[in-house]
């Protein structure tokens, strides 16, 4: 069971969450002008990496803020969390600091 | 086997007689025995039969890793069945049976099996049972699989579920875990020591006297003890075993709650949720059978069990005792069984040499010694008598014995290491697997780092407790072990004794390629069930190795689960369960219901009147009733679990039309207007009326089960994605209770309990909303209809419910008013062709679907608009809404298929709503049919199951009223 440290509450456990899937998912052109494959890739294409992946969450059994956080799917390790008006966090993230 | 009490036994307590029994016969034995040893005390050698050939077993072990003795414990109404003797401590008037034996454990008819054991080899059931068919065979196998029988009662037993924090856990109070403990508080932190024994010491309390920093082992644990119980911050559970070891250093434990005769409400069992900074390991190490032929015969036993009934219960597991090893640590065990009285008529060691102080144990013992040789057979029924010696030299001897105790070296407990993500290091100078990268905040100190020796095992506890790594990898093994997987030799050498795998079920698996360990596993059940492989795995895998020419590291072990002893599934629910399970929600007029004669079920989490029963009435006929009385009188409804989420802000009509697949932003104040929600993929996903209250405010309306759902979906979307909008979202479902006058006396019954409110048609038409004082109550007041009749829906703070109630109801009487169920409720919006999102519609419906062609047109961005135009949305052959009119005086079985004229076409769509109207004399239902809207005047049949059909013919949604006309009276 994961132990997130909610960016108002301080480290909660999962149970009081909920995942909001895959962050920062936009579509590449605007709704109306994007074709029915671009569109389709938006609606249902996600990019499941083994490895950090950048998701949403809710803490809904708390505050009821969502915000972001950085995941290592292979460790759990969640090496982030930013709240949902910070930017999305670039190359700091890719070095290894995951206990093995 | 001649097991008896002799002197001794640091947990019992000789002042305090027990009754007990076994199979229905007495047993002697005092507090603090356990089952096993109160077993083994009196004599009884055979204790269980094992799970395939139902071969006689005895006691092999003393702890958790028994395979053998598992009782179906318990008296009347309280059983529990699979558990092992080792754990389970006696109470006074325990009862305790053997399974998986009939009559007896002594003389058991399944016993048959193993004499066809050679046709029922590993994986059989998978080649043999596949002619005609499985389902044949299975319903016999599965009788006969499994183990103990399953009470057939609702669980008695009380549970409980704690949570708790703390900055280092330590699992074992063994020398390692007590130091490890001791330094922790010295550091001032929050301790939790965990020991799975009624008593802490571990090893101290079996091993030879030692001396620990000057002072007798046992005046140390006795300070330790008092030291740690008079600590501030460490919370010591004893009978408590640490099952699970889960992401980001969260740990289960299962406490055993001894029972108090004066406090009956304790729980059995308490499941403990940890979370904790630090997690030192210090789990003990188990000892390896060895695997010889006939290793399975009761009076064959792990040496160091033999010794843990000595120190720990003054009981000796036989008389004339045999020793066979392959390491040095089973020389101990031979002395303490000497000094206890038992005889030690030869000492087995297939090694030819030894340490020099093995050799002067050896000399005190005065025992013979037979160096490089094995057991390759032992004799006796039921219980041992004779054991077979193969030695050095070719010669063969047979020695008469009722007690084999035997040690093939040992495995550190590493589950809890492994569970945590952590791998294993094979360590040659000890023949096991330890504890080897880590992937979480934990350690593993003494035996259970593969380092045996007291002052090394304390130490490296020590530092762990006190923060630091420990220095101690490495340290040399203060005994040595030559590795001994198999004897080769004729006939049944059991590998896993729980699971009755043999080493020639392993070889089968190897011929066959199962050489993976994960296949092995599967294919031969090794491993598997309660015992999790605890005496079986490391030999099993070793086999395997060696039958295929690999090293053990290179072959692996299987992977390591919880829970590491069984669990009921009650300590997993706790208090979550029966009418706590999932608490129902009340309606504010709860107590009314009651006496206005409802019948309560479940709708989404509500407690909710189904109809309201009438002496002599059916559950059909108060529906139709109910039904009628608001075609031609008036019915009152609650309807407060309606959702109903407040949205405020300058932003707040602007991004309700971002939500809404119509706009919400030319709503006037005061009006209210129906609106459908779709998710990005453009499928329907809740609907209800939205209130404008004010020029920045709106009550949105949702259906009863979709309140929570579209109060966070509202939330998802400000935060995430339009943050800036000036909204704020309040639900507010539960604040204000919902009671709904409907019919066309409504209006009638509403000026009769007095108020403020115009209710006259010009002044409050159809869609609009007034606030205003009704019945002395303040309220909210909203002309909305699910009925097709003028409809007063009624606002007032929840706690003002019941109140309001009383007086509708007295103003109704008069007009023959009767309170109206769900069943009525639901069978009036169907006459009407109004639609329930989730019960018409489904996880693909589009708004088109079900007549909402405008959506086509709006021009502004709302959530789902894009995806309208997808391919499959425009699809002519989708699943469309119609109304059904049945053409037999009878009503359609919701679900039922429609089918067109060709048989081959097969189903072209499915009732979703059905009902028998009265008001019409004829059944009305709802449904989905492809290209259902294109249809209208088809004549089709539906089908349900074996029935021929019922013809319908396809019309608009709506059945009773189709213009609409009475809602605007």
């Amino acid at each position: 069971m994961l132990l997130i440290n909610c960016p108002w509450c301080g480290p909660r456990d999962e149970m009081e969450f909920h995942c909001g899937g895959e962050s920062h998912i936009a579509c590449a052109t605007s709704a109306d002008r994007a074709s029915d494959a671009e569109w389709a890739d938006y609606l249902f294409n996600r990019s499941n990496p083994k490895g950090l992946i950048l998701e949403r969450w809710v803490h809904d059994g708390g505050c009821r803020s969502w915000f972001n956080i950085a995941r290592d799917t292979v460790t759990h390790e969640i090496r982030l969390v930013y709240k949902m008006d910070e930017p999305r966090p670039g190359d700091e993230l890719a070095g290894s600091g995951a206990p093995r | 086997m001649s097991g008896a009490r002799v002197h001794g036994g640091a947990l019992i307590d000789r002042s305090r007689p027990l009754g007990c029994s076994f199979e229905g016969r007495r047993l002697t034995a005092y507090a603090g025995d356990t089952l096993a040893s109160a077993l083994l005390a009196n004599g009884a050698s055979v204790v269980g039969r094992s799970f395939k050939y139902h071969r006689p077993r005895g006691l092999l072990a003393a702890g958790v890793e028994e395979p053998n003795a598992l009782m179906r414990v318990g008296r009347s109404e309280q059983i529990a069945t699979n558990l092992r003797a080792t754990e389970v401590e006696l109470w006074d008037g325990l009862e305790a049976w053997p399974i998986n034996c009939w009559p007896n454990a002594r003389f058991d008819l399944g016993a048959v099996n193993n004499l066809f054991s050679r046709f029922i080899p590993a994986g059989f059931y998978y080649k043999t049972f596949m002619w005609p068919h499985w389902g044949l065979f299975e319903p016999f196998i599965r009788k006969a699989a499994g183990l103990g029988v399953a009470p057939d009662q609702p669980d008695p037993s009380r549970y409980e579920t704690r949570h708790a924090h703390c900055d280092v856990l330590i699992v074992g109070a063994g020398p390692a875990g007590l130091s490890a403990a001791l330094a922790a508080d010295a550091g001032g932190k929050r301790v939790i020591l965990v020991e799975q024994d009624p008593a802490l010491g571990g090893s101290l309390l079996d091993e030879d006297k030692a001396f620990i920093d000057g002072r007798l082992s046992d005046d140390w644990l006795s300070e330790a003890k008092a030291s740690l119980g008079a600590a501030r911050d460490v919370r010591v559970l004893t009978r408590t075993t640490a099952t699970g070891y889960f992401d980001h250093n969260c740990l289960s434990l299962l406490e055993r709650v001894p029972r108090e005769p004066t406090r009956p409400n304790l729980p059995s069992e308490r499941l403990w949720i940890v979370r904790a900074q630090k997690v030192v390991l210090a789990t003990g190490a188990l000892e390896r059978p060895l695997v010889f032929p006939g290793n399975d015969r009761p009076g064959v036993m792990l040496a160091s069990a033999v010794r843990n009934y000595l120190s720990r219960f003054g009981v000796l597991a036989g008389q004339q005792v045999v020793i066979f090893t392959n390491n040095d640590s089973a020389y101990a065990a031979a002395v303490a069984i000497q000094e206890a009285g038992g005889k030690i008529l030869a000492v087995v060691d297939i090694r030819a040499a030894r340490p020099p102080e093995v050799t002067k144990r050896l000399a005190k013992l005065g025992a013979p010694l037979l160096e490089g040789a094995r057991v390759v057979a032992t004799r006796g029924r039921p219980s041992l008598t004779e054991v077979d010696i193969l030695e050095a030299t070719g010669r063969r001897r047979r020695i008469k014995a009722d007690l084999l105790a035997m040690s093939g070296g040992w495995n550190p407990t590493a589950h809890l290491h492994c569970q945590s993500g952590g791998r294993l290091a094979w360590d040659e100078a000890i023949a096991a697997f330890r504890p080897g990268a880590r992937a979480q905040a934990e350690v593993s100190v003494g035996a259970a780092n593969g380092v045996f020796g007291l002052g090394a095992a304390m130490t490296e506890g020590a530092r762990a407790g006190g923060g630091s790594e420990p220095a101690t990898s490495g340290t040399a093994s203060p005994w040595t072990i030559e590795p001994l997987w198999r004897v080769a030799a004729k006939g049944k050498a059991f590998v896993d004794f729980q699971n009755d795998v043999t080493v020639s079920d392993i070889e089968l698996a190897a011929r066959e390629s199962f050489i993976s360990v994960e296949h092995l596993k599967r294919y031969t059940t090794l491993g598997m069930a309660p015992d999790q492989g605890k005496t079986s795995n490391v030999n099993g895998l070793a086999v395997m190795a060696e039958l295929t020419g690999r090293s053990i590291p290179e072959t692996g072990t299987t992977r390591f689960r919880f829970p590491y002893t069984p669990t009921a599934f009650g300590a997993l629910a706790g208090r979550a369960r029966g009418e706590l399970f999932r608490p129902y929600r009340r309606l504010p007029t709860h107590d009314r219901q009651h006496a206005a004669g409802a019948v309560l079920e479940e709708y989404g989490g509500w407690l909710r009147p189904a109809y309201y029963r009438r002496v002599g009435e059916t559950p059909h006929a108060a529906e139709q009733r109910e039904a009628m009385s608001v075609r031609t009188g008036v019915g009152l409804f609650d309807g407060s679990p309606l959702g109903k989420i407040e949205v405020v802000g300058t932003d707040a009509a602007s991004f309700l039309d971002r939500l809404y697949a119509n706009s919400m932003s030319t709503l006037k104040v005061g009006r209210a207007r129906y609106g459908l929600m779709l998710n990005e993929v453009g499928v329907v996903i809740d609907d209800g009326v939205t209130t404008r209250l004010a020029e920045d405010r709106f009550l949105v309306g949702t259906t009863s089960g979709g309140a929570e759902r579209i109060s966070s979906w509202m939330d998802e979307w400000l935060q995430c994605e339009w943050p800036t909008l000036d909204v704020l979202i309040a639900p507010v479902t539960t604040a204000w209770a919902v009671l709904t006058l409907t019919g066309p006396q409504a209006r009638a019954v509403l000026q009769s309990v007095g108020g403020d409110i115009d209710l006259s048609p010009a002044a409050f038409p159809h869609m609009a909303y007034r606030e205003g004082r009704v019945a002395g109550h303040q309220a909210r007041v909203l002309r909305a209809s699910f009925t097709g009749e003028v409809s007063f829906e009624v606002s007032v703070a929840w706690d003002q419910a019941e109140d309001l109630w009383d007086r509708l109801a007295q103003a109704g009487a008069p007009f023959g008013m009767a309170p109206v169920g769900i069943d009525a409720w639901m069978l009036l919006r169907t006459e009407k062709g109004y639609l329930h999102v989730g019960t018409d519609t489904d996880g693909s419906t589009a708004p088109a679907d079900i007549g909402w062609e405008r959506t086509f047109r709006r021009r502004d961005e709302f959530i789902g608009r894009r995806s309208l135009t997808r391919p499959d949305n425009l699809r002519t052959d989708r699943h469309q809404l119609v109304g059904l009119e049945g053409l037999e005086p009878v009503a359609l079985t919701p679900g039922g298929h429609v089918r067109g004229g060709a048989l081959a076409a097969g189903s072209e769509g499915y009732v979703t709503s059905s009902g028998f109207s009265p008001i019409l004399g004829r059944g009305v239902a709802l449904g989905m049919l492809k290209g259902g809207s294109r249809r209208h005047g088809e004549v089709l049949t539906v089908v349900t199951g074996p029935d021929k059909g019922r013809r319908v013919r396809v019309t608009a949604p709506g059945a009773y009223d189709p213009q609409g006309e009475r809602l605007n009276g």
